[in-house]
């Protein structure tokens, strides 16, 4: 066994540590994206200028500047001007959310334009209230639509965590480029790194396929247990732009 | 709090502005290479043999769901006699080419099977084929994606600079440490991506509805 992976061993702690920041930071930056993409989106189909018009700037402001300059934006120039600092995690958490809730809006917001018009029209024929309609007809639908392209989001926010490197939070690129420092082995040491990102990324995209599939079954849909090894497919990105 | 500095933004801007051709130079490069690789894969995805399409497919994939920041350092590492910026390029290619390459298959796929029936009955050879059929139609249809590609290409060259290509980024984070001015040139950097970047999704999504998706 090579020098690398006997000091992997023997600094399993830390390395399951950093397994840990990388989770973390992705985990909770997707929860503030997810919250952040459904109301952002629902505003941009809302009847009000005001709340579209917020909705249009602030998901343009964060899907054209570029997710590194916001996470250092957070880091190194937010407390110059306010004296306030973030840890380098939350900065992850909150520059990832921000950056993929504006994304995940346009996917929202995409989904649910694609309700057939006639559902709205059963529902307000049924005379539910808007946010019965909302919840029991268009979002049970758009939501089936939109999990495909979160998925795709959530591989793509995983694979923004390294910055934290950047950043100098202890995430799992850290701990393996500190084993790489004390033992030479590159080629060794960045291939561990690419294949543990790589289960990481397919663990997720499995959570998300049982996602998918409870979501089409409430619908009714058929659903075959082979879809949930399907990987992602980049030609789907198409609903609300590519990334 | 010491406030926001104007002197800084004006003596920043000329230095950003020299690193942001380098950033444009990576981009339109890395593309490049992005739509002729990916062309390339996807052309090897349909090949006769599952000798060629399963390794294909799984070297594509574990390119796509791997990060590219540990992909740029990683060759940038081992292979660091090379010029950091043709490193830059052709990670960012390879990279994106995992990507574009399912947008050619799809467009590829989109061509109707007649037309390649109709090809054989022609007996046209495969080179004709792809040459004068194939490739004409599905390529129309893979433009406006390749363009959005482009766009995130661009968005995540500030990657480069971590490998020392000296591009707009790095310019910022130099300029940033020696006057202690990060809030002046990370807010400038952030506007410049802002203008570059609106108006082409803007073309874009024109182009888009204007080729009927």
């Amino acid at each position: 066994m090579s020098d690398f992976f006997s000091l992997l061993v023997e600094e399993f702690p830390r390395v399951r540590s950093g397994l840990w920041v990388t989770l973390q930071a992705t985990v909770l930056g997707a929860l503030l994206a997810g919250v952040l993409a459904f109301a952002l989106g629902l505003m941009a189909g809302s009847r009000l200028l005001l709340a579209r018009g917020v909705s249009r700037v602030v998901v343009e402001f964060f899907r054209g500047t570029s997710l590194y300059i916001q996470l250092f934006w957070l880091y190194y120039a937010m407390p110059l001007l306010t004296g306030y600092e973030l840890t380098p995690v939350v900065c992850g958490v909150v520059a990832f959310g921000l950056n993929f809730g504006a994304y995940g809006a346009e996917v929202v917001r995409g989904a649910i334009n694609s309700v057939p018009r006639g559902q709205y029209e059963a529902a307000i024929a049924l005379n539910l209230s808007p946010s019965r309609r909302l919840w029991k007809v268009i979002l049970p639908q758009a939501w089936v639509q939109m999990i495909p392209s979160f998925t795709n989001l959530l591989i793509q926010l995983l694979k923004a965590t390294p910055l934290l490197w950047l950043i100098s939070a202890a995430d799992l690129m850290t701990v393996i480029q500190q084993l790489r420092d004390r033992t030479g082995e590159t080629l060794t040491a960045y291939l561990t790194l690419l294949v543990a990102y790589f289960v990481l990324a397919y663990a997720l995209t499995m959570l998300m396929n049982l996602l998918e599939r409870s979501a089409k079954r409430r619908l009714g849909l058929d659903t075959g247990a082979k879809g949930l090894f399907k990987s992602r497919s980049a030609a789907t990105t198409a609903v609300g732009g590519t990334r | 709090m010491n406030g926001f500095d104007w002197n800084a933004v004006g003596e920043s801007l000329p230095l950003l502005l020299e690193g942001f051709k380098v950033t444009l130079l990576a981009t339109v490069l890395g593309t490049l290479v992005a739509a002729v690789l990916g062309l390339a894969v996807a052309m090897a995805g349909r090949a006769p043999s599952k000798f060629v399409t399963v390794p294909v497919r799984l070297v594509t994939e574990f390119v796509r769901s791997t990060p590219l920041l540990v992909q740029l350092v990683g060759a940038a590492a081992l292979f660091n006699t090379v010029e950091p910026l043709y490193i830059g390029i052709t990670v960012l290619g390879v990279h994106y080419a995992a990507y574009t390459s399912e947008v050619y298959r799809a467009g590829i796929d989109g061509v109707p099977k007649g037309q390649w029936e109709a090809c054989r009955a022609l007996s046209l050879s495969p080179r004709r084929t792809w040459q004068a059929v194939i490739l004409p139609q599905a390529v129309r249809n893979v433009l406006p994606a390749l363009g959005n590609y482009a766009i995130s290409m661009f968005k995540e060259t500030p990657f480069l600079a971590v490998i020392t290509v000296q591009e707009m980024v790095f310019e910022a984070r130099k300029y940033g440490a020696e006057q202690f001015a990060y809030t002046e040139v990370f807010t400038l950097a952030g506007l410049i991506f802002l203008v570059a970047s609106y108006p082409t999704s803007l073309l874009m999504r024109k182009l888009e509805k204007r080729l009927g998706h």
